[in-house]
């Protein structure tokens, strides 16, 4: 099992998104936070101040696949989030030592493991 | 001169005036958090750009004896607009008054094209449009031009105002093209109260409006002030109702859009009907202007925020009605097609599609011609990081992290207090 974590553009968020519905990944953690990766920083002014904003938004996303699903969710991020400028963000995959589903209690491949939708039912 | 009938006009314009900011609080709450302040400044910035041109031009263009057409020149650069008066109050403060007007029907087209215009070619614009579209229409009807003469009605702006706006808007939205996300991304609201907060002042100014075209502090402004609180009222319980046959709960950005609507409506029959008619007539504007929203949303037509459902159906709907409903006993010069005066509705339906056709093929050639000069839209880039910073230079709602601040700003002062010093020395050597 590998973690995928991925910063992104905001606005390249929905495209991302589509990228991997249509990859069938399923369940994804998704959180706005702010970075650096040296793109131009931009200078605003307020009133008689004047600053560099050296952190730009950006979103995280974290997902838990198997080890065969690792391919397919990266190329959907890489070909879905890029616009070819400085800021583009990156993917980063990690090694998971151990996975818990909550509900279940199952553990490792079968956490990560999407189940069918009438199975959630009740 | 009457010194009462002064006291009134003076709140008045000053009501009307808020109705700007408030209208920039109602579209900025519209849009996303990333163009917020963009929206809030094509508003604002109207209290400056169209303000500044209706003083030196646009009024003289509007009120000056003219052809029936336009106005003249008399009074360009304010000349001869002084404290003598102008029917009971000093003729500055009606140039004033009217100039408020101006100001708001041209910062009311912004709503259709946010988001996605550069910032300099929209100042262009306004200024121009509230010269070259608003002044003339203004002088057709209210100016002693051809509609005026032809015995259209228009209390205080349905034809001049909202279906002048509203028709520019169709054609900014239609020439602009739709945003880059539009229909593929969900585009939401980013603060719904600035929404009601902006329609509840835009609601306060809007006595300003109505009961301010009466020009004075008479029983017409009381008939037009009680009209502009329960016409609306009437849109609003409709549009609540039709919002909960249609999906079960009444929503706040419905209930906005509603007292807009129903603000638009009553405006040109203010101060011409029975408050019974207005209670009718705000209840029957709220069913074309929803349903127009409705359909708008399924079109490619990214009039983004519906200023042609709200000012240009509302304000045909509410011109319309104007020939039916107007009563010679409520002080209406004439009656209406239901009072017995049929003649009055085709009055009216030529009225409100003299201003279409107008504010529509000239504020197509306007946008033509700008766009010949200078890019309307920014780049994709631009777009999608936002307006306001990339026009702006400023974001609403700033984080300081990661913010350093420049202390050395390039400019040119160090270097002329430099050559002051250099030069005070060499004096004293």
């Amino acid at each position: 099992m590998k973690l995928v974590v991925a910063i992104v553009r905001p606005d390249k968020l929905t495209d991302v998104l589509e990228a991997l519905f249509r990859a069938e990944v399923r369940g994804l953690t998704l959180s706005r936070v702010q970075g650096h990766g040296g793109e131009t920083e931009r200078v605003e002014t307020y009133r008689g101040t004047t600053v560099k904003m050296e952190l730009s938004e950006k979103v995280r996303l974290e997902i838990g696949v198997s080890d065969h699903f690792v391919e397919p969710t990266v190329n959907a991020i890489l070909a879905a989030a890029r616009t070819g400028l400085v800021g583009d963000g990156k993917v980063f995959v990690l090694p998971v030592e151990k996975v818990y589903r909550i509900r279940s209690g199952e553990e490792d491949q079968a956490a990560v493991t999407p189940v069918p939708e009438t199975a959630d039912v009740g | 001169m009457s010194g009462s009938d002064t006291a009134w006009m003076l709140v008045a314009s000053a009501l009307v005036l808020l109705m700007t900011p408030a209208l920039g609080f109602f579209y900025g709450g519209l849009v996303r958090s990333k163009n917020t302040l963009n929206t809030l400044m094509m508003s604002v910035s109207a209290l400056g750009a169209v303000g500044l041109s209706w003083a030196l031009l646009g009024y003289s263009l509007a009120f000056s004896p003219g052809t029936p057409l336009v106005g003249g020149l008399a009074y360009a650069g304010l000349r001869g607009v002084g404290l003598e008066a102008q029917g009971t109050i000093p003729h500055l403060l009606f140039m004033s008054f009217q100039g408020s007007f101006a100001i708001i029907t041209a910062a009311l087209i912004s709503g259709a094209i946010v988001e996605r215009m550069r910032f300099g070619p929209y100042l262009a614009f306004i200024t121009l449009w509230s010269l070259l579209v608003y002044a003339p229409l203004a002088h057709q009807v209210w100016g002693g031009g051809f509609l005026a003469r032809l015995g259209a009605l228009d209390f205080a702006g349905g034809t001049v105002v909202h279906v002048n706006a509203g028709a520019a808007a169709l054609v900014a939205a239609f020439m602009l093209g739709p945003r880059k996300d539009y229909a593929r991304q969900a585009l939401l609201p980013h603060s719904v109260p600035f929404v009601l907060l902006g329609s509840g002042l835009l609601w306060f100014g809007w006595f300003g409006f109505n009961a301010g075209s009466a020009l004075g502090a008479s029983p017409a402004a009381a008939l037009a002030f009680a009209n502009t609180m329960f016409a609306p009222s009437a849109t609003l319980v409709m549009w609540t109702l039709l919002d909960l046959k249609r999906t079960g709960k009444a929503t706040a950005v419905g209930a906005a859009t509603a007292i807009v609507v129903g603000l638009v409506a009553i405006t040109p029959a203010a101060g011409l009907i029975s408050p019974l008619s207005a209670i009718a007539l705000g209840a029957v504007a709220a069913l074309p202007s929803y349903f127009g929203l409705l359909f708008r949303a399924r079109t490619r037509l990214d009039d983004s925020l519906d200023v042609v459902a709200a000012h240009g159906i509302g304000g045909t709907v509410g011109s319309l009605l104007t020939g039916v409903l107007a009563q010679k006993a409520w002080g209406s010069p004439t009656d209406g097609l239901l009072f017995g005066n049929p003649a009055q509705f085709g009055i009216q339906c030529v009225g409100t599609l003299v201003a279409i056709v107008w504010s529509g093929a000239l504020t197509f050639g306007l946008l033509k011609t700008i766009g010949a000069v200078a890019a309307l839209r920014p780049s994709l880039r631009d777009e999608g990081l936002g307006l306001d910073v990339s026009q702006h230079g400023e974001e609403a709602y700033a984080r300081d992290e990661g913010a350093i601040l420049i202390l050395s700003e390039p400019s040119p002062a160090p270097v002329a207090a430099t050559a002051l010093a250099a030069a005070t020395e060499g004096g004293r050597a």
